[in-house]
């Protein structure tokens, strides 16, 4: 099944090597992984989507945490969090496509209804730009496809997720304060029994 | 060192690796130098810090891990970049897998060409990435003492392991201000703890009373945590019998009735039949590895399983736990001990007992001389001979890997805490020697035994060497069968007697003792074994025993792969005399 990771890391060089490399060692493969700023100097914060036995759960998030370069770690299942993914879609849009002329405007209408927006027009391409879910993404893939447009390049992101609600997120507990930075009353990770169950989610596609 | 004005000696980065080290409590240090390291070196003679010369930087990290787990603080060794650097690696994975904490120094080419393949340019910190708990790059002097500080806490926090750190020539030859204090390190991450109020606290004291043939599997988490009087305390107040991994000989003692001894692979047949039928086991900082489950399919099948464990990342690896309490050992235990009744029926401890049998009688080391020397013989009267003296606590074992590893562990009785030291996770060839110069570094008023294989004595012999410039008086007993003994014994048992590359020939070690101008004898006969311990022991120098024995012997009972821990391969019967274990 998928899991979702959301771990706060020391920015610095060679984490990220780090954290692929534990994934290498439990021969786990990496579906997708994020990497950005956080709200917290000197910390990033990575999305790592994997695919793993529900069992593997515990002990990928106990061997992240393990890294001494992690700050915390959490998994978030699709009905807790927000999980969103950006794509760069670039389709072959000339008048020698099959649609010929009308290919623009086909595209542009298909483009609305998945709320992706045009962002670069050439004689013979179009690129649009996706923020959704995964299978949002595929869906208008898919459509491209089936309607026998060529697409000629694809750049998605991977997944980036994010607890729901206020304070919800583990990971912004961990760190003590609301905005998260500064002095904290830092709680550790609660690795109890309960949390051996590991977050069960379906792997079905999410509804925006 | 520190200076609390603002005027803080500018030292060069060399010295203030030192002078961190000093700071750190350091006294000696296990180091090879080359190029990238020798602005270290050049500053080793201002610091009041002893610096073994080892013959192999292998046997630098294998003393640092020798040094740790015979003193409980931190062993260091150094190398230079490139070879120096490779060559730890060995030692570093030892300590990894047995949770070792030492901290390696590695010189580094100048950060300037960094990436080149300059000379002797390796990247270590990427070869020991998964080897290492951690491992830093520094590349300036002022970075140096709070990496390096960093790397001590590291070590020793949490799960210990080994930490290594990369230090450039040019960050080593730089000024920097230094200030002891003001490097320490931040303060640190919190380490995942088991909350006081966790109903886990209470699953796990439901079940302690519930159970009726529980077993306690004592590991290497108690001398860890220096847990071992409250191991003790729990296991009287609830009569509960106590089988040791590898790694956890030591940690609760011999002589103590509910000790069972050495489980597992090639552990007694009462002390594996007793974990088979248990209803709960009690895991005390141990890890479950395959050597001491056997498979895990018919594993303690009617056991429920409580796990107490510092690492998470341990819960439910190998083996389904019904109650995880996570945290220090001692700590859950100092909790656990005040909630748990005393509990006086004795049932159970005497049906363990009663599995025993008629073991001793039959074992090889009861039995009338045959003329034949046994591993066992010379093991059991090493063990004696320190015993009649009364020497056992100041006694430390340091053994190599294979069969004689196996022997020691069962006919050595460890009564003290760090009197084994044992390369368990990685069963690293040769490191036996280097880790006793290690031991004998960091107790040198201990006895210290090395008891090695004739095929892994010869992996590190170089480091007599090192004994004789240290002058350290280290008692040497090679268990010489003329085999790699533990190999020869699979392929008798697994592939039809086909011995191939397994018989070894060997020097003559007292004449190689001897080359080094260390005294030695041979001993073939079990009547001589005594008289050649006690003259080891006593003689104030290094001293090697040859100890011809048994060429084919077995260690017995034995598990074969894919066996559950109650079928356990007996010694063949058409040899009763050579029966060590439990005739059932
Ligand atoms: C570095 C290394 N290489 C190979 C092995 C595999 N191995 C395990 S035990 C053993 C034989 C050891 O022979 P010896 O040192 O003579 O000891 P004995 O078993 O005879 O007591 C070998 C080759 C190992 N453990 N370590």
């Amino acid at each position: 099944m998928l899991h979702t990771f959301v771990a706060l890391v020391q920015d610095k060089p060679g984490v990220l090597t780090r954290v692929a490399s534990l994934f290498r060692r439990l021969n786990i493969n990496i579906v997708s992984l994020t990497v950005g700023e956080s709200e917290r100097a000197d910390t990033s914060r990575m999305t790592i989507v994997c695919e793993a036995p529900d069992t593997a759960a515990h002990r990928i998030r106990a061997s992240l945490y393990k890294l001494e370069i992690t700050v915390d770690v959490d998994e978030v299942g699709r009905s807790e969090g927000v999980i969103r993914e950006l794509c760069l879609i670039k389709v072959a849009a000339g008048p020698s496509e099959p649609n010929g002329l009308h290919s623009r405007s086909q595209i542009f209408e298909l483009a609305q209804v998945f709320r992706a927006r045009v962002v670069d027009l050439a004689p013979e391409s179009i690129m649009l730009e996706m923020t959704g879910s995964s299978s949002k993404i595929e869906g208008l893939i898919q459509v491209l496809r089936e309607s026998n447009y060529t697409i000629l390049e694809v750049s998605r992101t991977g997944r980036m997720a994010m607890r729901r609600g206020k304070h919800t997120s583990r990971v912004l507990k961990a760190l003590g304060t609301p905005n998260g930075n500064g002095p904290t009353n830092f709680t550790p990770p609660d690795f109890s029994t309960d949390e051996i169950i590991p977050n069960e989610f379906p792997d079905v596609h999410e509804e925006e | 060192m520190a200076d609390n004005t603002n005027t803080n000696p500018q030292l060069t980065g060399a010295e203030i690796l030192w002078a961190t080290l000093v700071g750190e409590g350091i006294t000696t240090v296990f180091g090879y130098p080359g190029g990238a390291i020798l602005p270290a070196y050049d500053a080793l003679r201002k610091f009041p810090i002893h610096h073994v010369l080892v013959r192999h930087e292998q046997g630098a990290a294998h003393m640092a891990d020798g040094y740790a787990r015979a003193s409980g603080k931190v062993g260091v060794c150094i190398a230079t970049s490139g070879p120096g650097a490779t060559n730890l690696v060995t030692g570093i994975a030892t300590a990894m897998l047995d949770s070792i904490p030492i901290v390696c120094i590695t010189g580094q080419v100048s950060s300037k060409v960094l990436g080149t393949d300059a000379f002797q340019e390796i990247d270590i910190t990427g070869i020991t990435l998964p080897i290492t708990k951690h491992n830093y790059l520094v590349t300036r002097a002022e970075d140096i003492a709070p990496t390096l500080r960093q790397a001590f806490q590291v070590a020793t926090t949490g799960r210990p392991g080994p930490v290594l750190v990369d230090i450039t020539k040019d960050a080593q030859q730089a000024t920097a201000p230094f200030d002891f204090a003001a490097a320490a390190p931040t303060e640190h991450r919190p380490h995942p703890m088991l909350r006081a109020d966790s109903s886990a606290m209470q699953d796990a004291i439901e079940l302690i009373k519930n159970a009726k043939r529980p077993v306690i599997l004592a590991g290497h988490g108690i001398i860890e945590s220096g847990a071992r009087a409250q191991v003790i305390d729990f296991a009287e107040r609830r009569q509960i019998p106590v089988a040791s991994t590898l790694l956890g000989l030591g940690a609760f003692p011999t002589y103590h009735p509910l000790s069972l001894g050495m489980m597992g692979m090639h552990g007694e047949a009462w002390v594996n039949n007793a974990i088979q039928q248990s209803d709960l086991l009690l895991a005390f900082g141990m890890r479950f590895d395959d050597r001491v489950t056997g498979n895990l399919a018919k594993y303690a099948p009617n056991a429920k399983k409580i796990h107490i464990e510092i690492d998470p990342a341990e819960i439910n690896k190998n083996v389904k736990v019904d109650v995880a309490l996570i945290g220090d050992l001692r700590k859950v235990l100092d909790t656990l001990l005040p909630l748990m009744p005393k509990n006086s029926d004795a049932s159970w401890i005497k049906e363990v007992d009663a599995m025993k049998g008629n073991a001793s009688v039959r074992d090889i080391i009861n039995l009338p001389d045959n003329g034949h020397l046994y591993a066992a013989h010379v093991i059991h009267d090493i063990w004696a001979e320190a015993l009649a003296a009364n020497r056992l606590l100041q006694t430390i074992i340091v053994t190599d890997v294979g069969q004689h590893q196996m022997w020691e562990a069962q006919y050595y009785k460890h009564d003290a805490l760090r009197s084994l030291i044992t390369s368990g996770g990685l069963g690293t060839m040769g490191f036996a020697l280097p880790a006793a110069i290690g031991a004998k570094a960091a107790c040198p008023e201990k006895d210290v035994w090395v008891i090695a294989g004739d095929g892994g004595f010869q992996m590190t012999a170089a480091e007599l060497s090192t004994i004789q410039q240290e002058k350290m008086a280290i008692n040497i007993a090679v268990i010489n069968n003329g085999f790699l003994g533990m190999v020869r014994q699979w392929q008798e048992a697994f592939y039809d007697k086909n011995y191939a590359e397994s018989p070894i020939l060997s020097p003559n070690f007292v004449a190689l003792a001897a080359a080094h101008g260390i005294a030695g004898a041979h001993v073939s006969k079990r009547k001589d074994v005594t008289a050649a311990v006690t003259q080891s022991r006593t003689s104030g120098k290094p001293f090697l025993i040859d100890f011809q024995v048994e060429k084919e012997d077995g260690v017995y009972p034995m598990i074969a792969p894919g066996s559950g821990l109650h079928e356990m391969v007996r010694r063949p019967a058409a040899n009763p005399l050579l029966e060590t274990a439990e005739d059932v």
